[in-house]
């Protein structure tokens, strides 16, 4: 049982950056909870700072109610998965697993139950006597996590737990996790720059750049409505593309105008921007490669493109196209050979077009 | 054709002689000349009467062992050797490290304290010797001055026989201090700080992790600082020489400094080689025995 409140927390360095900045965030008991961001986000130093290795410059964190700001890490009950697993290199598995129980002083016997329960849901039991440095990463990932498993902590925190291990791995470990996460009924808090991480892991994403929470929200919200153009960027891939057009209004119908082709707008996109007096204005407007479509299918042409290149991935096809608007990507199921140099209309799907506002890049509606 | 080719594989690594020679021969002919040679020459005079002027010797066997063993003087000597190195390499170490981990943050001035501390050890020890003779003298030497500042009563220091080899280890402690210093301070620098962290976590306190962390991962280095200062202190001369000649009352005679005296003094060159190999022979057994226990406490 644990609930871990983030009120106005900040982060700020001796040279005067600012790492995190006034962070609200409320983890309730058993969530799974996801940083995710850029590189240099504030993603980790959030983390840290909930694990007590870096000094909150302001704000409170809160967990099950008690503030724990000035809580040294061992107090906080908390244990954290790193990047590049951490484990104690003279020690042997059983000892890395074993080692927070030791300092607490748990009876031999209880510590070698637990360690070969541990060791045995995470298939480790042959492993005991090796030392880390005998062991492949996938092995060091779960000794990682079998440290932190023993303990019962409130929270696990891990940070960038996969991004040392190759693609196929990774996709494993990260079932292993999911698998985890359900039989532990904890809460944890995972910090990623991958977004595949996040949508599949979470059951609430955090998004965050520049040291700044951009949105809050389920997997599904942030796909389908993004915050801003952020969000609506680096959430999914291929990645949204984004192309200038004006809102106008002809005839009772608003409409989303490019340089070769018209967009019909919903009521309910309609009346956002009526709302937000963007009629006759230009706005930011985002569509998602998979809602890309070719004109030949019913829809009528928005954008006539140029193909660029072609990528067969199976069941899908990822085409790159040049068009008047600029770069756009086309996530199709329609496996026919595109070549090089094919011109193409391509339509939207109306609904799922995603206006933004050019100044402020915050969704004008989704 | 396995029987020829292996043929021409033997004639080619036979072939291929000269030229590992020439690679070779730079290094090996000044260790066989200087080196190899004689230590095989020590053990041969050791079983001699020679007296390093003679040009005629008889080769006696064991006596000159015989008679060490016999003689007082060598065993304490040999304790001598013993309670010098110990007294040496420990607080060498000790306290390396305690300054190494002072010093591993750097806060303004670091560097320059750090080069202070180090650089007795590029100071020539003859040099250091000398200015340590002011120091240990028994009126107005600077130890003295601190001792009675502090309210303590002065020390004779190597003008006693109970106090002379104290003051010889604080030499060598301090020479070699710097030395134990940067090797540490680059290890402890190593030490990857996500294990603290780890170890933060885990539940253990400061005091725990130094134990738990710190220490097993700088062991390599331990390892490396106590064969090392080890080998230095058994080989100690100079200040010895400097400070107290072996003395008052033999008090500071080493198995070197016996070997010095028995050769270039008493010219029972035989004898003292025989100290020579039973040196070298304590000095394999010392770095066997360290070998031996550093599979239990060192780890890479």
């Amino acid at each position: 049982m644990s609930e871990i409140i983030l009120k106005h927390i900040t982060k700020e360095y001796e040279n005067g950056f600012l790492a995190v900045k006034d962070v609200n965030l409320e983890i309730k008991d058993n969530e799974f909870v996801i940083l995710v961001g850029p590189s240099g986000c504030g993603k980790s130093t959030t983390l840290r700072m909930i694990a007590g290795l870096e000094d909150i410059s302001e704000g409170d964190l809160l967990i099950d109610g008690e503030r724990m700001n000035d809580v040294a890490p061992q107090h906080r009950d908390i244990a954290m998965v790193f990047q590049n697993y951490a484990l104690y290199p003279h020690m042997s598995v059983y000892q890395n697993i074993a080692y927070s129980l030791k300092i607490k002083k748990v009876p031999k016997s209880e510590i070698d139950k637990r360690v070969r329960e541990v060791a045995q849901s995470l298939g480790l039991e042959g492993l005991l006597d090796r030392r880390p440095g005998q062991l492949s990463g996938g092995q060091k990932q779960r000794v990682a996590m079998g440290r932190a498993i023993i303990r019962h902590p409130k929270a696990f925190l891990m940070d960038e737990p996969l991004s040392n291990l190759d693609a196929k791995l990774r996709g494993q470990m990260r079932v292993e996790i999911a698998d985890l996460y359900q039989r532990l009924n904890t809460t944890f808090i995972y910090v990623t720059h991958d977004q595949t991480e996040a949508m599949t892991l979470g059951t609430k994403i955090v998004v965050m750049k520049d040291g700044e929470i951009q949105q809050i929200d389920s997997p599904a919200n942030l796909f389908n409505y993004p915050a801003n153009r952020f969000v609506a960027g680096f959430i999914g891939t291929p990645t949204m593309n984004f192309f200038d057009a004006s809102c106008e209004e002809t005839g009772g119908q608003v409409v989303l105008q490019t340089d070769t082709g018209t967009i019909r707008m919903n009521d309910k996109k309609a009346a956002a921007l009526k709302e937000g007096g963007w009629i006759g204005k230009k706005v930011a407007a985002g569509i998602r490669p998979e809602h890309v479509i070719s004109a030949k299918d019913g829809a009528s042409k928005v954008f006539e493109g140029e193909v660029g290149v072609f990528e067969l991935l199976g069941s899908n096809a990822i085409v790159y196209l040049q068009t008047a608007s600029g770069r756009m990507v086309m996530n199709t199921t329609d496996l026919r050979e595109y070549t090089h140099g094919e011109r193409v209309a391509l339509g939207v799907m109306e609904d799922k077009v995603h206006i933004f506002d050019p100044e402020t890049e915050r969704t004008v509606t989704n | 054709m396995t029987v020829s080719g292996g043929k021409r594989r033997y004639q080619k690594r036979y072939d291929r002689l000269p030229t590992v020679l020439l690679f070779v021969l730079p290094a090996f002919i000044p260790l066989l000349v200087f080196w190899i040679y004689p230590i095989g020459r020590s053990i041969f005079l050791s079983f001699t009467d020679w007296d390093f002027i003679s040009p005629t010797y008889k080769i006696i066997g064991l006596k000159n062992y015989l008679s060490l063993f016999k003689n007082p003087r060598f065993f304490e000597a040999l304790w001598h050797t013993l309670v010098f190195t110990a007294g040496t390499l420990i607080p060498t170490i000790v306290l390396g490290l305690i300054l190494a981990l002072l010093l591993v943050r750097s806060f303004k001035g670091s560097g320059v304290l750090k080069f202070i501390l180090f650089s007795p050890w590029i100071t020539p020890t003859v040099a250091i010797s000398i200015v340590w003779t002011w120091i240990f003298k028994a009126d107005g030497g600077i130890a003295n001055t601190i001792l009675t500042a502090l309210g303590a009563s002065p020390l004779k220091w190597i003008s006693s026989s109970d106090t002379a080899m104290l003051s010889v280890i604080i030499v060598t402690i301090w020479k070699s201090l710097g030395y134990a210093m940067i090797f540490y301070l680059s290890a402890l620098e190593k030490v990857p700080g996500e294990l603290y962290e780890a170890g933060a976590l885990d539940g253990a306190s400061r005091w725990r992790q130094f134990f738990d962390i710190t220490l097993p991962s700088i062991s390599p280095t331990t390892f490396f600082l106590m064969i090392i200062t080890m080998v230095n202190s058994l080989q100690a001369y100079d200040q010895i020489q400097i400070l107290t000649q072996g003395g008052p009352s033999g008090s500071t005679r080493t198995l070197l400094y016996m070997y010095y005296q028995l050769g270039f003094q008493e010219f029972n060159m035989g004898q003292a080689t025989a100290v020579a190999v039973i040196m070298i022979l304590l000095t394999v057994a010392l770095s066997v025995l360290q070998f031996k226990a550093s599979e239990k406490w060192v780890h890479y």
